[in-house]
């Protein structure tokens, strides 16, 4: 069964100019393991796609299934315990908490959860894993540079064990060498365990970390 | 870390506008705290007079009766209609007093020698006799006129008769009855003829049970005011139940002062947590995002409104003993009426209202906060 599967799904934006159509009736499926790449022009539907995948974003028509669980008829509650309990979020801007030191940023999806007896040590497992070290556990994360924080992200993401990892222009912030390690430390944890990746990029030298390429043009597959 | 860790870092990463918020509601908890205790204060002072006085009825002629005496007719049916309780006639009147060679004038109180005793305490010496030519002064009078020989043992002449000072009254305060501090108490028989008077100004009954007040006051009513108004029988009850009320509405009034300075100040929390609302959109994008339900962070919100409030409050608690200790010195001059448990429940009362106002304000910023729309949140700059 697909990680993540599209049924006719649009997404429309009801404006009083007129709608606009974000997603045209998509259909796709994410298999377990995958690590795909959403490519496309600016305004293609790209973000508004993986919202949806995120469960941010629930679908104008049509069927999603994230994790054997339709979406549709989910209320607030359900959609933030989807997010919280099967997916990982990568941001273009890191979008680490300020007020939270590094490692309690890594263990707080762990918290929400209830799980504080092992939240800390399990962070710092996941830190350690992604590269970054023990030094840094306690800096606040406007003292690392951009491609540790961008690990620190990563480590959030992969420590409630999620589904698949959404990631929207992670490298976009970032030098290309240091876009590049962060692309070598996805790659890793997709090959090495296993983890579906999902992820929007512009930079065509990505696809050589990709399984394959899904192309948006005006919401629709191209 | 909990959602109450992050409440008290953001409150300490604006540590100014917190100390801001946080001083209007310790203001507005002393305000509300400070003047409550002054309020009661003057409560308990008047209800101090009122278990002084409170077993007394005091009757006197009506006002529209036409004259402003009772007769001795009068006055025994009176003792008549009270039974077992006594009855203590006086009449009043005002006349020179001269020590060697000062002369000034005073009160004169004119009250039946075997009734004196149960009307008044002595400091010094004794109770005057209705044989002798002695008479009592009041323990202001006494203290006034130190330098002029107005004294215990001292020969005062009042009118152009020598009267000898066989004792100084204790200090009784103000009273509903008489004020016999700043006066001269003389036997009624001196009095009466003295002034050649048979008549009195009012009659003091004291009830040995105040249970007894109604029945009491009732049997006077019925025995004089049958036929037509003869004489208002007043107690001190009624008197007092009245100034009570005025009390009670200076203190609702100046409560009202201080509860309006805590509504401002929980406007001040209401602005704080807006701002910290608007500041931190795109964190509360992330924080729903990576799985925080509306709920959590409402709650998170909230604990920030609280942390102010409760520091504003246990800092205003703790300046209002100082200010409402003072406040009951100088208004009601007995510092001691604020210990009294129903002054502190004034504090806590404060302190209760200033976290209430606090918790109150923070609702809508933290309801705000969590109705964000999470992917517009996120893409917020
Ligand atoms: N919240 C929104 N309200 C109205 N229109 C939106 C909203 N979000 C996206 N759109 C529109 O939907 C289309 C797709 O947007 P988006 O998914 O962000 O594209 P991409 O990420 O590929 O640049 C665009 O035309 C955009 O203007
Ligand atoms: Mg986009």
């Amino acid at each position: 069964m697909p990680v993540i599967s599209f049924d006719a799904v649009t997404k429309v934006y009801p404006l009083p100019a007129g709608d606009v159509v974000a997603l045209a009736g998509i259909d796709l499926a994410i298999e377990e393991g995958e690590f795909v790449l959403i490519m496309g022009p600016s305004g293609s539907g790209k973000s508004t796609l993986l919202n949806v995948m995120g469960s941010l974003d629930v679908p104008t028509s049509g069927e999603v299934t994230i994790a054997g669980k339709r979406i549709s008829r989910m209320d607030d509650d359900e959609l933030t315990l989807m997010r919280r309990d099967h997916i990982g979020f990568i941001f273009q801007q890191f979008n680490l908490i300020p007020l939270l030191s590094v490692v309690e940023n890594v263990e707080y999806p762990l918290i929400l959860k209830g799980r504080r007896d092992v939240s800390r040590e399990r962070a710092e497992e996941v830190l350690a894993a992604v590269g970054i070290t023990e030094s840094h556990f306690t800096h606040k994360p406007g003292e690392l540079s951009g491609g540790q924080q961008q690990r620190v992200a990563i480590a959030r993401a992969l420590i409630n064990d999620p589904d698949f990892l959404l990631c929207d222009e992670p490298t976009g912030n970032l030098d290309s060498k240091t876009g590049t390690a962060i692309m070598e430390l996805l790659g890793r944890m997709n090959r090495e365990e296993g983890k579906t990746v999902i992820m929007v990029t512009h930079d065509p030298r990505m696809t050589e970390y990709a399984d394959r390429t899904i192309r948006l043009v005006d919401g629709r597959l191209a | 870390m909990t959602f109450f860790d992050l409440a008290r870092r953001n409150v300490s990463r604006h540590w100014l506008r917190s100390i801001l918020a946080v001083t209007g509601i310790a203001i507005g908890v002393v305000a509300i705290a400070t003047l409550g205790i002054m309020g009661n204060s003057i409560n308990l002072m008047f209800n101090d007079m009122v278990s002084d006085v409170g077993d007394t009825i005091t009757v006197s002629p009506a006002t529209r009766s036409g004259t402003t005496e009772l007769t001795k007719r009068q006055v025994d049916d009176i003792t008549r209609a009270v039974g077992a309780n006594r009855a203590i006639p006086f009449a009043t009147t005002f006349d020179s007093v001269t020590v060697g060679e000062t002369k000034s004038g005073a009160m004169i109180y004119a009250i039946p020698a075997k009734d004196i005793p149960f009307l008044l305490d002595m400091e010094a010496g004794a109770y005057p006799k209705d044989t002798g030519s002695g008479c009592v002064i009041g323990k202001t009078l006494a203290e006034n006129n130190k330098d002029t020989g107005l004294k215990l043992g001292a020969r005062a002449t009042i009118g152009n008769e020598t009267l000898r000072v066989v004792g100084v009254l204790e200090e009784r305060g103000m009273g509903f009855d008489i004020n016999p501090d700043s006066a001269i108490v003389v036997p009624y028989s001196w009095y009466s003829n003295h002034y050649d008077k048979d008549t009195y100004d009012q009659v003091i009954v004291k009830v040995r049970d105040v249970n007894d007040l109604d029945a009491v006051k009732e049997a006077i009513e019925q025995k004089m005011n049958r036929r037509e108004n003869v004489v208002t029988v007043m107690d001190t009850r009624g008197i007092l139940k009245e100034v009570f009320a005025a009390v009670d509405s200076i203190t609702v009034f100046l409560m009202g002062i201080g509860a309006v300075s805590l509504i401002v100040a929980g406007v001040s929390i209401l602005n704080v947590m807006l701002m910290s609302v608007t500041e931190r959109i795109k964190e509360i994008g992330v924080l729903r995002s990576i799985g925080t339900r509306r709920s959590e962070v409402m709650r998170m919100f909230i604990y920030e409104a609280l942390i102010l409030g409760l520091v504003g409050a246990a800092i205003g608690g703790v300046l209002s003993f100082g200010t409402g200790y003072m406040m009951t010195a100088v208004f009601s001059g007995n510092p001691d009426y604020f210990f009294n448990p129903t002054s502190l429940l004034y504090i806590v009362f404060g302190m209760a209202f200033g976290i209430g106002m606090s918790a109150v304000s923070g609702i809508y910023p933290a309801w705000k906060a969590a109705h964000l729309n999470p992917i517009q949140a996120l893409r917020h700059e």
